[in-house]
């Protein structure tokens, strides 16, 4: 039991202390990177505390996903992160205020817990392992029957995301050529060839292969 | 196959409605792409809204509830996704020529805003803090991208930014009542919840009492009750005027639902934690609405001070945790939404070659250039005002009668006071459009506004004769709860 003990305090304070370091490095490459790995160590608290899937989600799509898209953002973007700090700085007492209620009702809350055990006994831990079955087969029993409703709309929500993504960033450029496949393979020497006489010593500029504007231009 | 749609038939509206939505998206993204085919999704949106309306008016009376409880149907429900549907489909009629001339009448705007019909729908119907949360964000992110629709306007796209900003750090909060509250109960189903919130211990609970109190700051923040009402008249202004049409009535109206599905069916053991915090947002809420709304000049500006001072008188009746005081919630938000779907409407015909106009000056002499507009839009500022016999007055009268026979004297008499000194502005209007020097006149109001100006005008004029039918929906929608 000694052994689960340590791994969860060295997971924890790993995952505190990276934390600690995500707002405080002054690279924010580091900063991401330092993200990281505070979800790798709460990855690791999810398997100490039996829940593997989760686990295995946090780490392939956080860190696969979301924090390699961080690094993308970070690299790309040009931000002048000593002008941030300066306006850290302005409101930080304003911050230490905030954070100083919110810990004082934080610790009223969870000091009520620990002085009173009837208070405690009435945090109830409603999740039982149930013998035999794995939490990502647990899951999966549920996910698709009794939280079908759920799963829908949480895909139905993802659905306005992409939507709102495409309605408020795409536009349609003017003149911009893009391939038509099946243009392409419509074509036949009819329509992709003409023959044009061209007068001797002057130009002509053929109607069909450039543009669709109307143009017949014969010079000499 | 039907014996599955047959056990799901409770949720048919719903599905309709975002079935609407996905194949509307694909008929829009297969058809040309020019304003004839938007107006045609407008219109086939509008269809789909009636055809669920028409599902939830023919459900059995009885009420069922699906998933383990976290979708329920019972009148309370259909009663508010009536009033849902109905103001969703006056915000698409209402958008179509306007954004016609502003030249963003695009198919998205339909299916976006089936989707948050469909997330509002969600919301009345939750019966779990996960259904609760997910129709909340689901309508939520929808609203988000409708506010900022004039994308490239740079006040719309600040609204649209503003509102999705401040609507994460109160979906943020709400999850972390959710959690605290499921913390301390073990249940995330609202009947569960109250199985185990109740009785003295439940009183002194702390981490339940915060909890709920972070849960009530959530919905607080989403129906624009004071103090988290900051967002409210930016956004208002910024987004589009469809959209704040949009904005004043469908999802207020959910939100209220939500509000008080979670404080009558999951935390009805301690109703006195909960009365204090709602009388404080209707207290708070109407004495803003009131006095903050004095200095507008700009009346999306105005008719957003005014919903939240509607807010604040809406919520006085469920402070009472009576029968008579969700019927009263209930007439509250039927009236109020006919009532700023109109006023919004005609704001919406506030144009003219230039553009449309917001100063509350340009309605100068509207009186004499386009008297039926200024007589519709005098009967509604009227009504807003609660001058009797007009609807609004018969609003506020449903929303405080309960609260006097329960004894909430003093809450009554601050409401009373904040409606006399709300008057204040709404008459400055109708002076202004009858006896001020006429400005330059308006373009002729479009049909579509047109009808919605005049349905609801006639409706809050002729309220006083048939007033039974809505009274009787209303109480018997009340009675979906135990008191």
């Amino acid at each position: 039991m000694w052994l689960a003990d340590v791994f969860f305090y060295l997971f924890a304070v790993l995952a505190v202390a990276s934390g600690a370091m995500v707002i405080m490095a002054k690279n924010p490459v580091h900063a991401v990177l330092f993200l990281i790995l505070a979800f790798f160590n709460a990855a690791g608290l999810f398997v100490l505390l039996g829940a593997e899937f989760l686990a295995m989600l946090l780490v392939i799509v956080y860190v696969g996903a979301v924090a390699v898209l961080f690094l993308f953002v970070v690299m790309m973007l040009d931000v002048d992160f000593a002008e941030l700090r300066a306006g850290f700085i302005k409101n930080a007492p304003l911050g230490l205020l905030i954070a100083g209620i919110v810990l004082a009702e934080l610790i009223m809350v969870l000091g009520f817990r620990l002085v009173k055990p009837t208070t405690l006994a009435k945090a109830t831990v409603p999740i039982s392992t149930v013998a035999g079955i794995d939490n990502t087969t647990a899951l999966g029993r549920v996910i698709y029957t009794q939280y079908a409703y759920y799963f829908e709309a949480a895909g139905l929500i993802l659905f306005v995301a992409m939507i709102g993504a495409i309605v408020l960033t795409l536009r349609h450029k003017e003149g911009v050529r893009r391939q038509s496949i099946a243009a392409q393979v419509a074509r036949n020497p009819k329509t992709a060839m003409e023959v044009v006489k061209v007068p001797s010593g002057g130009f002509t500029v053929p109607d069909k292969v450039v543009d669709n504007k109307p143009k017949e231009k014969v010079g000499a | 196959m039907m014996q599955f749609l047959n056990s799901i038939a409770p949720m048919w509206p719903e599905l309709v409605v975002a079935v609407g939505a996905l194949v509307l998206t694909l008929w829009g993204v297969f058809r040309p792409d020019n304003d004839r085919e938007a107006e045609v999704v407008s219109w086939l949106a509008i269809l789909v809204l009636g055809v669920a309306g028409w599902l939830i008016l023919s459900q059995p009376a009885a009420g069922s509830s699906l998933f383990g409880g976290a979708f329920i149907d019972d009148g309370f429900g259909r009663f508010m996704k009536i009033l849902a549907l109905g103001a969703s489909a006056a915000a698409i009629l209402l958008s179509i020529d306007d954004f016609r001339d502003h030249k963003v009448l695009k198919f998205e705007y339909p299916v976006l805003i089936l989707l948050a019909t469909a997330g509002m729908m969600m919301m009345i119907s939750a019966g779990d803090l996960l259904s609760l949360y997910l129709g909340l964000e689901l309508q939520s992110l929808s609203l988000y991208v409708v506010a900022a629709f004039r994308r490239d306007d740079v006040r719309s796209s600040e609204a649209g930014l503003k509102y999705f900003v401040l609507g994460a750090l109160s979906s943020g909060m709400l999850l972390y009542g959710a959690s605290l509250v499921y913390g301390f109960t073990g249940a995330t189903s609202f009947a569960q919840i109250a199985q185990v919130a109740k009785g003295a211990n439940a009183m002194a609970n702390v981490g339940l009492v915060f909890g709920l109190v972070f849960l009530l700051v959530g919905i607080a923040f989403k129906i624009s009750a004071v103090p988290f009402h900051m967002w409210t008249p930016d956004v208002y202004q910024g987004a589009p005027t469809p959209v704040t049409a949009f904005f004043s009535a469908a999802p207020k109206v959910a939100a209220i639902a939500l509000l008080v599905r979670v404080v009558t069916s999951a935390f009805p053991g301690i109703a006195g934690q909960w009365q204090q915090i709602v009388a404080f947002l209707a207290i708070a809420s109407m004495l803003l609405g009131a006095f903050a709304a004095i200095g507008q000049t700009n009346i999306k500006r105005l008719l957003a001070y005014s919903s939240i001072a509607n807010v604040g008188f809406a919520l006085v009746p469920l402070v009472t945790n009576t029968k008579e005081g969700v019927q009263g919630v209930l007439i509250y938000m039927a009236i109020y939404v006919v009532m700023t779907l109109g006023a919004f409407a005609c704001v919406i015909a506030m144009r003219r070659e230039e553009g449309s106009v917001e100063e509350i000056d340009e309605l100068a002499g509207l009186a004499e250039r386009n008297g039926p507009m200024a007589a519709a839009l005098a009967a509604l500022m009227f009504s807003l005002a609660g001058i009797p016999p007009l609807a609004g007055f018969w609003a506020k009268f449903y929303a405080f009668m309960p609260a006097i026979k329960s004894g909430y004297y003093i809450l009554s008499v601050i409401g009373v006071l904040a409606s006399v000194v709300g008057a204040y502005y709404y008459l400055r209007i109708v002076k202004v459009m009858y006896f001020d020097k006429p400005a330059k006149a308006f373009l002729p109001v479009r049909v579509k506004v047109g009808f919605v100006i005049s349905v609801s005008a006639i409706f809050v004029l002729l309220f006083v004769i048939a007033p039974s039918p809505l009274v009787n929906a209303a109480s018997t929608a009340a009675a979906s709860f135990r008191y």
